[in-house]
């Protein structure tokens, strides 16, 4: 059968022009890659919040007994740069890009459940605004207005009525829960599509790795979210109903809610890397121009990794006094984590290895990020260890090992992600110089920021302070953290400009413009509505690989 | 055009993969050596630390009057977490050095050489290089489980482990400032605390409102000080000297305000700062100071501050021996006239949000009372 | 950079529908029950730690208080879990195509469900009503009445489903080819009654009979 040559129009260039209906179009949309869009978007929007919540931080503490900022606006800045990063900027974004890419990698139509997806994606924004909103709309009975002050672990009992009067914990415990509604759907939607839409031909075991990453980080959503959830309704009970889960004045236990909290929350941050991980393993194979080295073992780390997570979580709470026993174990679940983490790491050097490595922006991101996370993993490490947790937890030496694996990880495979998939979501190549810009400021920027953190986390500077004394000598280490965050800052406004001029004057991609081999190549960028016509049938790992060569095909190999 | 996968390209990459794996087991190998040597003296030994793990002199601020360093270790506990961060710390730059080495390594070697043309050998994988690099891990996880658990055995106390002649410290956090006492000699005092040199002291530590976390980092690791949850920890200083150290838990708006001091004393001199803490303060005739007295008792001054024998208040940092004290208000201020004055003017302006209220007294009244507040030592 | 040539098609002829490994109803059902058991497990655990396990005394109300309700706790949970077995009849009625029979068994899922839930509804009359006892009186009342709560919350959820397809069905608008539909539906109701032996282990049989 021939194959019609796809239409590279999409509804929006056959639609009425008017900005009302394009709009309109939008917001009724059930289409997943918009969806997957307007994820990412919204999540880039907050990514400028809650970075420039980081400069007032930055601005601050760039040198001691600064009278710039007072404490409880400091202390609302953290709270919202942490809460915005890790709730707004880093699950949509990934979900986003689940969104758009997982049904395209498995040669299929829509996701599962599209009315679904489009409210889980409302119902996201919805939370986030209502988060921010508190920084006007939560001036309570008691005039205790503002964002919440009380970090995005939000211990009790700081979170209890007598500490924290006003409403603002209320936004906080609102906005979280609501967008975490939105979570839940996509994770469900993503885990149904995944193991019931696939195309003729994709077995599990020939799924892009990508697309593993998003079955199983789908997987920790469902299980980790609705701990959140409960462990939030617990303190709207605490807080509305007069309950006492967390009061300690009449026998409840503040650290239940640590457990229950970090119960998600440790899922959480792997919700946040495994997507990640997943889109390495995209970009390095293809810009190496070699199949990814070891995939069982890929799959099988992604797995080991996802379920041990779930029993990992009082790492956090090494410093509560928890029996011996139990810091002991802690220590070695979290401890052994770091063998599946690095059979990830040392495939992808096998990758490279014997490879023919194009150095294209979205590379430079995969290996940036390869290089810079293996540091916040070995950090990590070490606050596993737990006497060494005592010296260094709740320091800037723990901001340190999130930085490097929330920065250099997470957002590192980001931007490499938008690099490599912006051709396919627009038409359009971002530019490569602009790219190279962006990708050496962050570079530098990023390690001159979270680097001199384990120094003075070191030099014994807790984390969450709004001012130090001078005589600490703690000013350089953090002067260099604030000069790395103006460099990083430029490196983002270079970001921006790429995106808003490549938009219009980027170079035409084409369906394929790295020569890739996963299905969604197959399609044209941007895809149709309705992404194949006819649906694809694959026979290995890396259908257009086969259909490059089909004197040495994939499918012998697996 | 590509090159076809033959066995010849199979054996060369299995050959690269075995290079690598020799590499990495050497390194290991001489990361365990290290860290063997490193464990064999152990704590009750009193062994010093090996010269070459003396912190280097960034990590000492040489030039900074505090000290807060935890590479700088006053007590064996201290120095037993010392050695058990130093072997991670080698491993974890083994680790680092021998990965960022092959990445740049393959960086540089295998980018793509203008003139090369098609693609090239791909390569599956491999059993014994991903078997190795899965065992090698496990095996270093093992050696650190193993050494982790030792450590935290050592040092972490359970109730039944307090030493028979320690000395017990209550340590109770409070939004901001902390509240010790010694009951063997009827202390109470706030934010700064005697102890004896070379005597084990038993901390016993509570909160009276949220989480706080008690940390010297040169005496002790932090540990949390949680409501209605009493934790036990231990130390024992090796030296005299001021040591200090802050609230390490997130707790509201002036946590970076709620400093820790802890001077460690001759076993003499401690005593007689204990038994000094321990008395009533002196009779006053001075009639300013008695008009002080006076307007301390008028004012609820009263219903937060403790003065032994004039008032009960526990809500706030007993005041019997404030003058005894270097510095007040969570250690924002040296203790002096002038800064007594400026907080009893407007607590607010100097620590915002704290929990004293501006009580509205008049520059006479201010007076008085500091003058008064001034004899208590 | 390549354009798709036609080559490149050979892995991508055919149009072979959308085939269905699995489906997509029972596992997305699947999923949320996944995600509503995690849920609920907070909730247990906060009832085991504080109720069962450190048994905190408070000076407010402890389980005891709810022994009087105890007999009708039992019959309620046996109406409960009996309306497992006639949804699973009900479900394979309407497979079957017969739709009277589907109709009773609903209704009798419906009379059943809807009896536990008046037993509740009793239950916390009494308690609330009579002994005065809610969640800010002790630490009972609070990890009672949300754990409790939320079962009964999910049963409310459960009938008005069940009570909708009973609707629809009496309307003639669910045909035999719902019947997957309704399949996932009464997973649905399994899962609250899987719940509630959770909840009734924790809530009446641990603490009051140890
Ligand atoms: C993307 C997010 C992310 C990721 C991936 C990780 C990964 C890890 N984290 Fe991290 N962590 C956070 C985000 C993340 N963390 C955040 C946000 C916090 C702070 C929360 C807060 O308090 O606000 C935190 C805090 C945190 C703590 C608590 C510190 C404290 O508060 O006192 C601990 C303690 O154990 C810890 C450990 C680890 C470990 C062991 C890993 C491991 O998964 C790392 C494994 C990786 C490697 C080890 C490198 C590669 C491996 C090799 C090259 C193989 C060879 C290596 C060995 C044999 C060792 N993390
Ligand atoms: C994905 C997660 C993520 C990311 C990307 C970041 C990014 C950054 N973080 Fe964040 N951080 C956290 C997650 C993250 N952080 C978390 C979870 C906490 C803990 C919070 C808590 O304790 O409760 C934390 C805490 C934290 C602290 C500790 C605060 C404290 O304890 O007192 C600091 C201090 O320096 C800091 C700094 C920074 C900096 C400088 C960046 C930079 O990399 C930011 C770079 C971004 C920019 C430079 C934005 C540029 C914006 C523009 C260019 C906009 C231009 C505008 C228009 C065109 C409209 N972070
Ligand atoms: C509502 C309670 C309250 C009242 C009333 C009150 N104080 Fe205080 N006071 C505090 C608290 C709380 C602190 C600790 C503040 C901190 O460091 O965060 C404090 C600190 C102090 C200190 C510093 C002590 C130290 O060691 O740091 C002095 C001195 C003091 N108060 C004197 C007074 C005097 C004099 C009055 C009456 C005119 C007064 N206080 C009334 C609550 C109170
Ligand atoms: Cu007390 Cu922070
Ligand atoms: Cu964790």
């Amino acid at each position: 059968m021939t194959v019609r040559p796809q239409s590279t129009k999409t509804e929006t260039d056959t639609a009425p022009a008017g900005v009302l209906s394009r709009v309109h179009e939008w917001v009724t949309t059930v289409d997943h890659k918009r969806l997957g869009i307007m994820y990412i978007m919204a999540g880039l929007l907050f990514f400028m919040i809650g970075g420039i919540e980081a400069g007032v931080i930055r601005y601050q503490l760039s040198y001691p007994a600064n009278p710039a900022i007072d404490p409880v606006t400091f202390n609302q800045m953290f709270t919202m740069h942490g809460t915005t990063m890790v709730f707004l900027v880093g699950m949509p974004v990934l979900l986003g890009f689940g969104n758009y890419l997982v049904p395209l990698m498995i040669g299929t139509r829509d996701m599962a459940f599209p009315r679904l997806n489009s409210w889980g994606f409302w119902v996201f924004l919805f939370g986030g605004l209502l988060l921010y909103y508190s920084f006007i709309g939560s001036s309570g009975l008691y005039g205790d207005a503002g964002a919440p002050d009380v970090g995005w672990f939000a211990y009790s009992p700081l979170t209890s009525r007598a500490f924290s009067r006003g409403n603002s914990v209320d936004y906080w415990t609102l906005g979280i829960l609501v967008s975490g509604f939105g979570s839940m759907a996509t994770g469900i939607n993503l885990v149904v599509t995944i193991l019931c839409l696939r195309c003729r031909g994709m077995k599990l075991m020939r799924m892009p790795i990508m697309v593993w990453s998003m079955l199983i980080t789908g997987f920790l959503v469902i299980v980790a979210l609705p701990v959140l959830t409960g462990v939030q309704v617990m303190l709207l009970f605490d807080r509305f109903l007069g309950a006492h889960f967390f009061d300690p004045q009449l026998e409840g236990s503040v650290l239940l809610w640590q457990h229950l909290f970090w119960f998600f929350g440790h899922p959480e941050v792997y919700i946040l890397i495994l997507p990640a991980f997943g889109f390495i393993s995209e970009i390095v194979p293809v810009f190496s121009r070699k199949v990814i080295f070891g995939y069982n073992m890929m799959v099988i780390a992604l797995l080991w990794i996802a379920f041990q997570s779930l029993g990992v979580w009082a790492h956090h709470m090494f410093a509560v006094g928890l029996p011996p026993s139990l810091n002991a174990f802690f220590a070695a679940s979290t401890l052994l984590i770091a063998v599946p983490t690095g059979i990830k790491i040392f495939n992808w050097l096998g990758t490279i290895w014997g490879g023919r490595i194009i150095y294209a922006t979205p590379m430079l991101f995969a290996l940036g990020f390869v290089g810079l996370f293996v540091i916040g993993g070995l950090t990590g490490i070490m606050l596993a260890t737990v006497p060494f947790d005592w010296d260094v937890s709740d320091s800037y030496f723990v901001v340190g090992h999130f930085h490097y694996v929330l920065f250099g990880g997470t957002l590192f495979a980001i931007f490499g992600a938008i690099y490599y998939w912006f051709p396919k979501m627009t038409g359009r190549m971002l530019s490569e110089r602009l790219g190279r810009w962006h990708f050496w400021m962050l570079f530098v920027g990023m390690n001159l920021t979270f680097g001199p953190m384990h120094v003075s986390g070191i030099l014994g500077m807790p984390r969450r302070i709004y001012t130090y004394a001078p005589e600490r000598g703690l000013d350089i280490w953090n002067q260099m953290t604030t000069v790395g965050y103006a460099i990083q800052f430029i490196g983002i406004l270079f970001f921006i400009w790429n995106v808003i001029h490549s938009l219009r004057k980027g170079r035409r991609a084409g369906s394929d413009p790295w020569d890739a081999w996963t299905l969604e190549w197959a399609t044209s960028s941007p895809p149709p509505a309705w992404n194949y016509h006819p649906l694809p049938v694959v026979k290995s790992r890396r259908p257009l690989w086969d259909a490059k060569h089909p004197e040495d095909p994939d499918s012998e190999y697996e | 055009m590509t090159e076809t996968r033959t066995q010849a390209n199979e054996d060369r990459t299995v050959f690269r993969s075995w290079f690598l794996l020799i590499l990495v087991t050497i390194i290991v190998l001489g990361l365990g050596f290290v860290a063997m040597s490193m464990l064999g003296e152990s704590i009750d030994e009193g062994a010093s630390d090996p010269d070459v793990f003396q912190a280097t002199d960034v990590f000492m601020q040489p030039d900074a009057e505090w000290n807060t360093s935890i590479l700088v270790s006053k007590s064996p506990e201290t120095r037993e977490i010392r050695r058990l961060s130093w072997l991670v710390v080698l491993i974890a730059i083994g680790i680092f050095v021998v990965v960022e080495v092959l990445l740049i390594f393959a960086m540089i070697r295998y980018r793509k050489k203008s003139g090369e043309e098609g693609e090239p050998v791909q390569m599956y994988g491999s059993n014994p290089i991903e078997l190795a690099w899965t065992v090698i891990p496990i095996l270093i996880v093992v050696a650190l489980c193993l050494t982790t658990v030792r450590t935290i055995q050592s040092i972490q106390p359970t109730v039944t482990e307090r030493p028979d002649n320690a000395l017990d410290v209550e340590v109770i956090g409070h939004r901001w400032w902390w509240e010790f006492r010694i009951p063997e000699y009827d202390v109470v005092t706030a934010n700064e605390v005697s102890v004896p040199v070379g005597r084990p002291i038993w901390l016993i530590l509570d909160s009276a409102d949220v989480i706080h976390s008690f940390w010297v980092p040169e005496l002790q690791g932090k540990m949390d000080a949680i409501p209605a949850k009493t934790n036990y920890w231990r130390f024992t200083a090796d030296e005299t000297g001021t040591y200090l150290g802050q609230c390490a838990e997130y707790c509201g708006t002036q946590h970076a305000n709620m400093l820790i001091r802890v001077d460690v004393l001759e076993e003499d001199a401690f005593r007689a700062w204990a038994v000094e803490q321990g008395q009533p303060p002196a009779d006053i005739e001075d009639e300013r100071v008695i008009a002080g007295r006076e307007t301390f008792l008028q004012f609820a001054c009263r219903n937060c501050h403790g003065i032994a024998g004039v008032s009960e208040g526990t809500y706030a940092p007993d005041l019997t021996h404030l003058m005894s004290r270097t510095l007040i208000a969570g250690g924002m201020l040296p203790n002096n006239e002038n800064n007594l004055k400026a907080w009893l003017e407007d607590p607010q302006k100097i620590k915002p949000g704290c929990d004293m209220p501006a009580l509205q007294l008049s520059t006479s009244q201010i007076e008085d009372v500091v003058a008064y507040l001034m004899t208590l030592d | 950079m390549t354009e798709l040539t036609a080559t490149h098609h050979a892995a991508t002829t055919r149009d072979a529908g959308e085939p269905q490994h699995l489906s997509r109803g029972k596992v997305g059902i699947s999923c949320l029950i996944i995600t509503e058991s995690f849920f609920f497990m907070c909730f247990i655990v906060a009832y085991l730690y504080y109720i069962v396990i450190l048994q905190v005394d408070d000076g407010g109300p402890d389980p005891s208080v709810i022994f009087r309700a105890d007999i009708m706790v039992y019959i309620a949970s046996v109406t409960l879990l009996s309306s497992s077995v006639t949804v699973v009849l009900a479900a394979r009625a309407l497979a079957a195509g017969r739709h009277g029979r589907f109709r009773a068994w609903l209704a009798t899922t419906l009379a059943l469900g809807g009896f536990f839930l008046l037993a509740t509804v009793l239950e916390w009359k009494h308690l609330i009503g009579d002994l005065g006892v809610w969640m800010d009186t002790s630490s009972f009342g609070t990890c009672f009445f949300s754990l409790v709560g939320f079962h009964a919350l999910h049963v409310v959820i459960g009938l008005s489903a069940l009570g909708l397809c009973l609707l629809l069905s009496l309307r003639g608008h669910l045909p035999q080819a719902q019947a997957e539909r309704f399949e996932i539906l009464s997973w649905y109701w399994h899962f609250v009654d899987v719940v509630w032996i959770f909840v009734f282990t924790s809530v009446y049989l641990l603490r009051v009979y140890i």
